[in-house]
């Protein structure tokens, strides 16, 4: 404990000595070391998250400070967040993050559904739907997903279907991560011991319900977790479509910030949007967690 | 309703799990199905039950063939080793949960289902965890529930698959107990399959004795145990002292000592074995010379309650000990003490050949 306090004290000297030679302030620099002083008499139990939110308000001020020495316009920032965030119709249509988040909620969704019908294929015995299966999974997780949609914007019209920007990366993006989504849920139904679906056919279900009331409610819990890690990238990925001129998050931005000269801005203030949404989304995971974890989860 | 197996076999690769199976068990009954581990047992019951297909042979539930009827016709109950409640529902919705996925014209209204619920929870004394989930009961509780569960569809035939072998020692013994007491209630035909005789013998009416894929015997509880028909059968049932030795004109020669021997036997010459339990043999001291009579030397005298239990030695091949139960009274009458010389009387017994 001792040890863990001197360095403690190190680092919050550190940060101030850091502070003062960043030269922001000087009150800072010594309102730093004066809370590194105060978590010594901190009571026990709150000791460590005194600690976290120490470190993290040690990380975000060092942010901070590094973002101050860029010499970047806050105002342009937050002049143009409204844009960013997509809070006016462009063409009657979304635009930025609320496009983005559009974008990635129908693809997820899309991609469910492809996932779990490419998951029973391939738990199927049938030699086709297996064979189909197989070869889809391994392919869309195979090859990067920037030459997938690539492929599907600029390939399809040669053989003679136009499709618009936003459903082509809705496309792509369904199918790239269905093919992902199709082998989680295949290892979240193979999870469920054998004994529960014979259980299931000694109390008279047949397949389609032992599936729909045994083996998917079991699954769904198990899989909540790495599902939610691909919708928090898909969100992310969803940046590739821009590409294709579809005028979501990231491709405002650099939008503005070519115009502007203010690229770092608007890269900037486009990933705390992203990282914001991320989070709300692990928020809303954790709740389905607690919500429905109940009996299948120890 | 009544079960009828008819030879039926089954393989699983190169192994033969059922050699030609064939058994008859009357409706009612409490049947246990008993053998060592790996004998074929289970997969009997899980063939009964239609959860594994037979190679060869039918199974015939209450005057019907059950040839193409998977396991969700049969109107069985099965309850399994490890209970396999649904994790993800709560013990009232497990038990109510065969009667919801009925087909709608046969589905009891949500009245009955939760009176009938009701009545399995009383009937495994269990009525008071009905909003719990199965991960937060202890195994005993989880196997009663797993019961209630496989009795709320009535079924036909209760099926068990080493329904205590998950559990510890004490729950056990009383889950023993209240089986039988809840089958005396219900009679309804069960069968269960267990590796413990002692399990076998406190709980069934009826013994079916399965060894390497093979019905070895079958019989009334009592039956099987005082009258074993094979060499299998003597060993897996209650300890046994066992005499091996050659068959020499109609007696099974021990050492020096010809045993008599009682049924068919085996031709002369033949190594053969002959059983006899502890309660069955007794100690004395000097012999007419009429008696099958095997000199002992006696190492032990354990008392409990009123009965002695006496541990020996053959007085010439020390290595091989047998078992002596007697009442304080003989004990005391024989007027042994340890470390003695004497001779172990054993009666006519039945000779089966060794392989």
């Amino acid at each position: 404990m001792q040890a863990t306090k001197a360095v403690w004290l190190l680092a919050a000297l550190g940060v101030g000595v850091l502070a003062e030679a960043l030269v922001i302030d000087r009150w800072f620099s010594l309102s730093m070391v004066a809370l590194t002083g105060i978590q010594a008499f901190f009571p026990r139990q709150q000791y460590f998250r005194f600690q976290v939110a120490l470190v993290l308000l040690a990380i975000l001020i060092l942010a901070g400070g590094l973002f101050a020495q860029f010499h970047l316009s806050l105002d342009y920032m937050i002049e143009r967040t409204p844009s960013l965030l997509g809070l006016e119709l462009r063409d009657g249509f979304l635009q930025g993050a609320a496009l983005s988040l559009f974008i990635s909620i129908v693809s997820i969704l899309l991609a469910s559904v492809i996932g779990l019908l490419f998951a029973l294929m391939r738990l199927s015995l049938h030699p086709v739907l297996f064979g189909i299966s197989a070869f889809y999974i391994s392919y869309f997780r195979g090859t990067p997903l920037l030459l997938q949609a690539l492929v599907i914007y600029l390939g399809l019209p040669q053989v003679g279907i136009t499709i618009d920007a936003i459903p082509a990366g809705i496309i792509a993006l369904t199918l790239c991560y269905g093919a992902y989504l199709a082998e989680i849920f295949r290892a979240g139904i193979e999870a469920i011991p054998k004994g529960q679906i014979q259980a299931a056919y000694a109390l008279g279900l047949n397949r389609l319900n032992t599936l729909r009331c045994v083996i998917l409610p079991q699954a769904l819990i198990l899989i909540v977790p790495p599902v939610g890690n691909q919708f928090i990238s898909m969100l992310k990925d969803s940046a590739l479509v821009s590409v294709m001129g579809v005028w979501e998050l990231t491709f405002i931005a650099r939008m503005h910030g070519r115009a502007s000269f203010h690229y770092m801005e608007m890269m900037i203030a486009a990933g705390v949007i992203y990282w914001l949404l991320s989070i709300s989304f692990e928020l809303v995971q954790a709740r389905i967690e607690a919500r429905y974890g109940k009996g299948v989860r120890a | 309703m009544s079960i009828r197996v008819q030879s039926v076999s089954k393989t699983f690769g190169s192994f033969r799990a059922l050699d030609n199976i064939n058994l008859d068990l009357e409706p009612g009954k409490l049947v246990a199905l008993l053998g060592p581990s790996g004998c074929g047992k289970t997969t009997l019951l899980r063939v009964i039950a239609g959860l594994e297909w037979p190679d060869q042979g039918r199974i015939i539930i209450d005057g019907r063939d059950t040839d193409a009827v998977h396991a969700r016709e049969r109107q069985v109950g099965f309850v399994f080793q490890h209970y396999a409640l649904f994790r993800h529902m709560t013990v009232f919705e497990n038990i109510a949960f065969g009667l919801r996925v009925k087909a709608k014209d046969e589905r009891p209204s949500e009245a009955d289902i939760t009176a009938r619920v009701r009545e399995l929870l009383n009937l495994v004394q269990l009525d008071w965890q009905a909003d719990r989930y199965p991960a937060q009961l202890s195994g005993g509780q989880r196997q009663r529930i797993a019961l209630a569960r496989a009795l709320a569809v009535r079924p036909k035939v209760l099926l068990l698959d080493e329904p205590f072998g998950a559990l510890d020692a004490q729950v056990r013994k009383e889950l023993r107990k209240w089986l039988r007491q809840l089958h005396d209630e219900l009679h309804i035909t069960s069968i269960f399959v267990t590796h413990d005789q002692d399990e076998a013998l406190e709980v069934a009416d009826q013994i079916v004795l399965v060894n390497q894929g093979r019905v070895e015997q079958v019989g009334a509880v009592q039956d099987v145990y005082d009258h074993p028909a094979t060499a299998f059968a003597y060993k897996f049932l209650g300890g046994a002292n066992r005499f091996e030795g050659v068959i020499n004109g109609g007696h099974l020669m021990v050492g020096n000592t010809p045993l008599k021997l009682e049924g068919l036997v085996p031709a002369n010459g033949t190594r053969a074995e002959a059983f006899a339990r502890p309660y069955q043999v007794t100690i004395a001291n000097n012999i007419t010379g009429a008696e099958s009579a095997i000199p002992i030397t006696i190492q032990r005298a354990t008392i409990r309650g009123n009965m002695v239990r006496v541990d020996a030695t053959h007085a010439q091949t020390p290595q091989q000990v047998y078992e002596v139960e007697l009442t304080r009274e003989q004990w005391r009458g024989s007027g042994q003490t340890c470390g003695q010389p004497a001779f172990l009387l054993v009666g006519s017994l039945r000779a089966f050949a060794i392989q």
